[in-house]
């Protein structure tokens, strides 16, 4: 079972693969056609103004007719991707609810040989636990209903065999990351997302801004998997395995043992968690590492709604918490992960406070949630961190799918400011955004409210240091969020309309294909809430996790959450004094008083602009990484190779030797037989020397 | 067989194949039976090197298949034989030289006949550096294998490739002149130049000081390390395409393979000493040719820089002296001659339509050549070491053994993972992602069959190496632990943590 949820989509992709190298082939000639009429039509519509570069808009649906023969393929390799992840997904609840709900256990399924070098053993393996067993829930399901969704939001794209591919490729990859046995593996399904996120990024691959913005994914998140790699050396090192159970059994052990990292004696377990978290940094966005999730928004929403919300950037979330065992002996790395991921909960609020287009105030919402789920995994409620990202999975897919249904209704238009009294003319979206946005707001009784609340309290009863500044970011960052959220459904749904009147009027409903996931996803952002809240952090968490997160025995913080002694009353209160708070803010300043934002931005305009630039992050590593590393490339190049080497290597010496020789050699030609002379010459003064010396020996 | 054993059957095979080729007439019918001959006998050693893989058992650590005949006198021998450590060379180099001849079939337009020959007679000439167990027999092979190549370069090449043969010779005289002395140095010693006695023998401390440095001068440049590496971007872009993929593929590797079975086993003291002079070379070229393959504005020297950061990958695995670092390097070897001499071909089927290698002549290639745009993605991939193709075991494995060996030089190389990602990205998104803005880019056609049989086949292996790396590494892995310990009680058992 395990083996076919993990396969499918792997053949999903090699099919939908094949069938668009198929496709493609008729479709051939009528896209020359269209190359100088239809391709950009889109661009025209954008008016943004000149801060930063902010342009957007899919200018990739073409007008090309597509043959009958390649819509025949298209059609097949939708019903194949999406019918495989069905499957999947089916076995998967399966799955969860024999080892997770039930009471079957863990186990291990081996797949191959990998790769086996001395000591070293990594091997194809699935492990299915309760954790894994989470992960392919929300894995399988977001993915199926994207997949579902997207055969109506790609309708218009010729290369949708190619996507749909692109889409069950990832799904493979992010499913062999979570059922991994080993880092090696883990590795693998963590750069096989980048993959196919940097593809999907890259879908409309004739902008130049999608482009950038797929490499510079890739880039950031290599920068992350540096600091992954070298976790997995240490910890091999360390623990001659890479294999999770050996780690896990010999870590008690090793909790003391130091290592020479740069000349200094540091903790080995210290050191490996924080390599290895600057991975999850990477995949997840956190602060410092975070600028490719918004850039990532240049990819087809449905992307956006699947990787860069629900599953790929929960990688790191997962990470941390499949070694948890690890990172309880290594109190250090909690404080970091724990400061890293407040860091970010904050940040990106504040970014997401002022930006103005649909999918980067979700996208920074996203980054701001991931920080919360560190902030959990920091103080040791590794529970928690894994129920936030099963509850945000659905809300958050939930509210980009919403995104992409406004987009397509609005064709292609991404600026809030340009929208505005939709919810007349597309209900049912805005009711679906209107449950996203609660449950993201943590509205009582909605799975957010759970998840959030319950990070929120054990940043308060945690005792690692930092924990305070963690709990005042995440209290902020609440109320933050519930402002953004509201502001965005505020802007987007009610009030006078702001768009031009021809897209207003044409401004309509997305097909079914499209809305029965955001009616699917809007049932899980209410069920994965009460229903579940119990097994993951409640009466019944050790009865549902089986042991797969690990807690120290000094690790009472979720036991403390509970505890009226530890927790004082108004901690519970809190996030929803922000949350109201945040609701009646938006609603004075976008709907009640809808010039007060604009004013405030022009009286403090340096902290508008700040945020507005994201803290000008991008601006700063251009300075600070991209270009010195382009310059000092030139340099080592002309100045090194060129300069140096060649001038006082093979250049300098050949103008020696050209003196010297003058016209005895004619270079054109003499080389070849003077290499060979040389030759020659050494071999005969051997053979010579060796008869007289040798050979009379 | 005609009393010869196998291997002297592949280093045979060739030439037979290079007089048929030769004899041909010089009509158009002659000239396809030139190539055809060519491609055929290329063929049919690919075939015969696996008959000899099938006879070869990994499990053993020692030489086999081994020959040996009387030849300058009683102590210069003609002895070959192949152990797990050459094996993969073996055959890799009769693996791609069916691609060289098959890439050649449209490029090459002129001397035909000479072209093919000289390319058969370095197909022995290689297959000899790998199979010699004489370090005589080993030297002729190692020099006389630039011949052929100068002149492919020198005939067939671009430009300016009088400037790149020539650097090419100046550098590589140095260095072979210099190994030539030392293999006096080592007949006068140990009195024999068979590389089996040689292997029991022990150098003298001393001696082995010098002894390693004139080999390190050969091989450094062959392979080719920071310095010295700058004869091949010059090399590279001069080089017809199939001239490049031996280039890359094969020659490269010899300087690696030189290593392994001369400077480590037999002079493992010096080997210690030099580790952290060949450590700091290697990160250099690491990071520094990645810096520089950054900026190239050609596709061909693009490729050429970064194949010298991933030697550096080599040099450095081969000198963490424990099991994972060397048989990583073996394997990058391995798996960098499937990638980049890939890669040099799908250099040479854009050049080969527009005739130019500017990456700012290209663009939006995607759009008209999605299969194209499919195995260089690929290759691409492999390039910057994605888990799941061949070039991410490599790497992986170097790394992993360099940590235990030195970690600030696993620090500064895995550094390089990142500037890999970023050049081979950039070079992907500038040649093959975007629109087409060139008008003669509108009307370039995709892969043809014949392209599609060059391409298809190695990008599979790619895969499939990545996947299943056991292949190689179990074949190496007898060899590789019986060089480490000849390592090892060289040293007196000095070295912790050997061979974990």
């Amino acid at each position: 079972m395990a083996q076919a949820i993990v396969f499918l989509p792997l053949f999903g992709f090699l099919i939908a693969g094949l069938a668009s190298l198929i496709a493609h082939r008729p479709a051939r000639e009528a896209e020359v056609r269209a190359f100088g009429d239809a391709d950009h039509s889109g661009h025209g519509g954008h008016g943004y103004q000149d801060y930063g570069h902010q342009d957007h808009g899919h200018d990739d649906h073409h007008a090309a007719e597509p043959s009958p023969h390649s819509e025949g393929v298209s059609r097949f390799a939708e019903v194949i991707t999406t019918g495989f992840l069905a499957i999947a997904c089916i076995l998967s609840w399966a799955e969860f609810a024999q080892v997770a709900l039930g009471s079957g256990a863990a186990f291990r399924v081996q797949i191959a040989d990998w790769i086996h070098v001395g000591g070293f053993v990594a091997d194809w393996s699935l492990r299915i636990d309760t954790l894994t067993a989470v992960m392919l829930v929300v894995v399988t399901s977001v993915s199926m209903l994207v997949h579902l969704y997207s055969i109506g939001y790609m309708h218009e794209d010729p290369a949708r065999p190619r996507f749909f591919a692109y889409l069950s490729l990832f799904t493979f990859a992010m499913l062999m990351l979570v059922t991994s046995d080993n880092l090696v593996q883990m590795f693998f399904g963590w750069e096989g997302v980048g993959l196919a996120s940097y593809l999907l990024i890259g879908f409309w691959f004739k902008k130049k801004s999608a482009n950038d913005a797929a490499m510079k994914a890739f880039i950031v998140n290599r920068v992350g998997d540096f600091g992954f790699a070298l976790g997995i050396f240490l910890t091999f090192w360390l623990f001659g395995a890479v294999s999770f159970d050996p780690i896990f059994a010999g870590v008690a052990g090793k909790a003391k043992e130091a290592t020479v990292f740069l000349g200094y004696s540091v903790p080995a377990l210290e050191l490996a968690c924080v390599l290895l978290f600057m991975g999850a940094m990477g995949k997840s966005a956190q602060f410092l590492l975070h600028t490719w999730l918004p850039d990532a928004m240049e990819g087809p929403t449905p992307v956006s709604a699947l990787i860069h919300a629900a599953t790929m950037v929960t990688a790191g979330v997962f990470m941390v918490a499949r070694l948890s065992p690890l990172f309880e002996h290594a109190p250090v790395a909690q404080s970091v992960v724990l400061v890293i991921g407040a860091t970010t909960a904050f940040f990106a609020a504040t970014v997401g406070l002022v930006q103005n287009d649909i999918k980067r105030v979700i996208a920074y919402s996203t980054c701001s949630q991931l920080g919360y789920m560190f902030v959990a995994l920091g103080t040791g409620v590794y529970a928690a961190g894994i129920y936030h990202l099963f509850t945000h999975a659905f809300f958050k897919a939930l509210l980009f799918l919403g995104a992409g249904s406004v987009i397509h209704a609005m064709h292609h238009e991404q600026d809030i400011r340009k929208m505005g009294g939709l919810a007349r003319k597309i209900p049912f979206t805005a009711a679906m955004m209107a449950i996203g946005t609660i449950a993201l707001t943590g509205f009582p009784f909605t799975a957010g409210f759970y998840s959030k609340d319950a990070i929120i309290e054990a940043a308060y009863v945690a005792h690692q240091p930092g924990h305070v500044y963690a709990f005042i970011c995440v209290v902020l960052a609440a109320g933050m969020t519930s402002f953004y959220s509201w502001r965005l459904f505020f802007l987007t749904f009610l009030g006078r309309t702001r768009a031009d009147h021809h897209t207003y009027e044409h401004a309509h409903e997305s097909p079914l294909v499209m809305l029965v996931p955001l009616g699917v996803l809007a049932a899980g952002a209410i069920l994965a809430g009460f229903p579940l809240v119990g097994k993951f952090i409640g009466h019944d968490y050790d009865a549902f996790w089986k042991g797969a997160l690990f807690t120290g025995a000094n690790n009472h913080t979720l036991h403390d959450m509970h505890d009226s002694t530890k927790l004082a009353a108004w901690v519970p209160w809190s996030p929803l004094v922000m949350m109201v708070a945040g609701f009646v803010l938006a609603y004075l300043f976008y709907l009640r008083w809808p010039e007060i934002p604009g004013r405030l931005a022009a009286r403090h305009p340096t902290i508008y602009r700040f945020l507005l630039n994201k803290w000008y992050f991008d601006e700063l590593y251009d300075r600070i990484f991209v270009r010195p590393a382009k310059a000092l490339g030139h340099f080592l190049w002309k100045k090194g190779d060129g300069a140096m080497i060649d001038g006082f290597g093979p250049d300098g010496v050949s103008a020696t030797v050209l003196r010297v020789t003058g016209r005895v050699v004619r270079l054109q030609t003499g080389f070849v037989y003077h290499y060979a002379f040389a030759m020659l010459l050494g071999v005969a003064g051997f053979v010579t020397w060796y008869l007289f010396a040798g050979g009379a020996r | 067989m005609f009393g010869f054993g196998i291997l002297s059957g592949l280093l045979v095979l060739p030439l037979i194949g290079a007089a048929f080729v030769l004899l041909q007439k010089s009509d158009e019918a002659g000239l396809r039976n030139a190539r055809w001959g060519a491609f055929w006998t290329t063929i049919v050693t690919f075939i015969l090197s696996l008959v000899a893989l099938a006879r070869f058992d990994a499990a053993k650590a020692g030489f086999q298949l081994v020959e040996r005949k009387a030849w300058l006198g009683t102590e210069i021998v003609y002895q070959l034989g192949v152990d797990g450590v050459a094996m993969p060379f073996v055959i890799l180099t009769t693996f791609l030289m069916p691609f060289c001849i098959l890439a050649s079939f449209n490029a090459i337009r002129t001397r035909q006949k000479e072209y093919y020959a000289l390319f058969l007679l370095l197909e022995t000439l290689m297959i000899g550096v790998f199979v010699a167990l004489d370090l005589v027999l080993f030297y002729v092979f190692f020099e006389a294998g630039l011949i052929p190549m100068f002149l492919i370069i020198g005939i067939w090449g671009g430009a300016r490739r009088i400037y790149a043969s020539f650097k090419f010779f100046l550098y590589t005289l140095v260095g072979s002149l210099l190994m030539l002395l030392a293999i006096m140095a080592m007949y006068w010693s140990a009195g024999s130049t068979d590389i089996v006695k040689l292997l029991a023998y022990k150098f003298p401390a001393g001696m082995q000081t010098w002894l390693w440095l004139a080999f390190f001068a050969s091989f450094a440049v062959k392979m080719p390390m920071w310095p010295v590496h700058t004869w091949l971007p010059d090399a590279h872009v001069e080089a017809p395409t199939a001239g490049s993929v031996i280039l890359a593929g094969i020659l490269l590797k010899m300087g690696g393979y030189g290593f392994l079975r001369f400077s480590l086993p037999m002079f493992p003291e010096a080997s210690l000493q030099f580790a952290n002079l060949v450590f700091a070379l290697s990160v250099v070229a690491i990071v520094y040719t990645s810096l520089v393959a950054l900026m190239q504005e050609d596709i061909k020297k693009l490729i050429a820089y970064s194949s010298v950061a991933h030697m550096g990958f080599v040099t450095m695995g081969l000198f963490t002296l424990n099991a994972q670092g060397v048989q990583g390097a073996v394997f990058q070897m391995v798996s960098h001659g499937l990638v980049s001499g890939a890669l040099f071909l799908c250099v040479g089927i854009v050049y080969d339509r527009m005739h130019t290698r500017e990456i700012k002549a290209y663009g939006g290639l995607a759009n008209r050549m999605p299969l194209y745009a499919l195995v260089f993605l690929v290759f691409t991939m492999a390039n910057v070491g994605l888990p799941g193709t061949s070039g991410f075991v490599g790497e992986f494995l170097t790394l992993l053994g360099s940590y235990k060996a030195n970690t600030a030089v696993a620090l500064v190389a895995t550094s390089g993972v990142i500037l890999s990602a970023a050049y081979a990205l950039w070079l992907f998104a500038r040649v093959v992602y975007g629109k087409v803005e060139r008008h003669a880019l509108e009307t370039i056609p995709d892969l043809d069959r014949r392209e599609l049989a060059l391409l298809v086949p190695l990008a599979l292996f790619v895969i499939y190496f990545g996947v299943q790396p056991n292949a190689i590494l179990d074949m190496s892995a007898a060899s590789v632990d019986g060089i480490l310990a000849a390592v090892k009680s060289g040293l007196g058992g000095r070295l912790a943590g050997l061979a974990q």
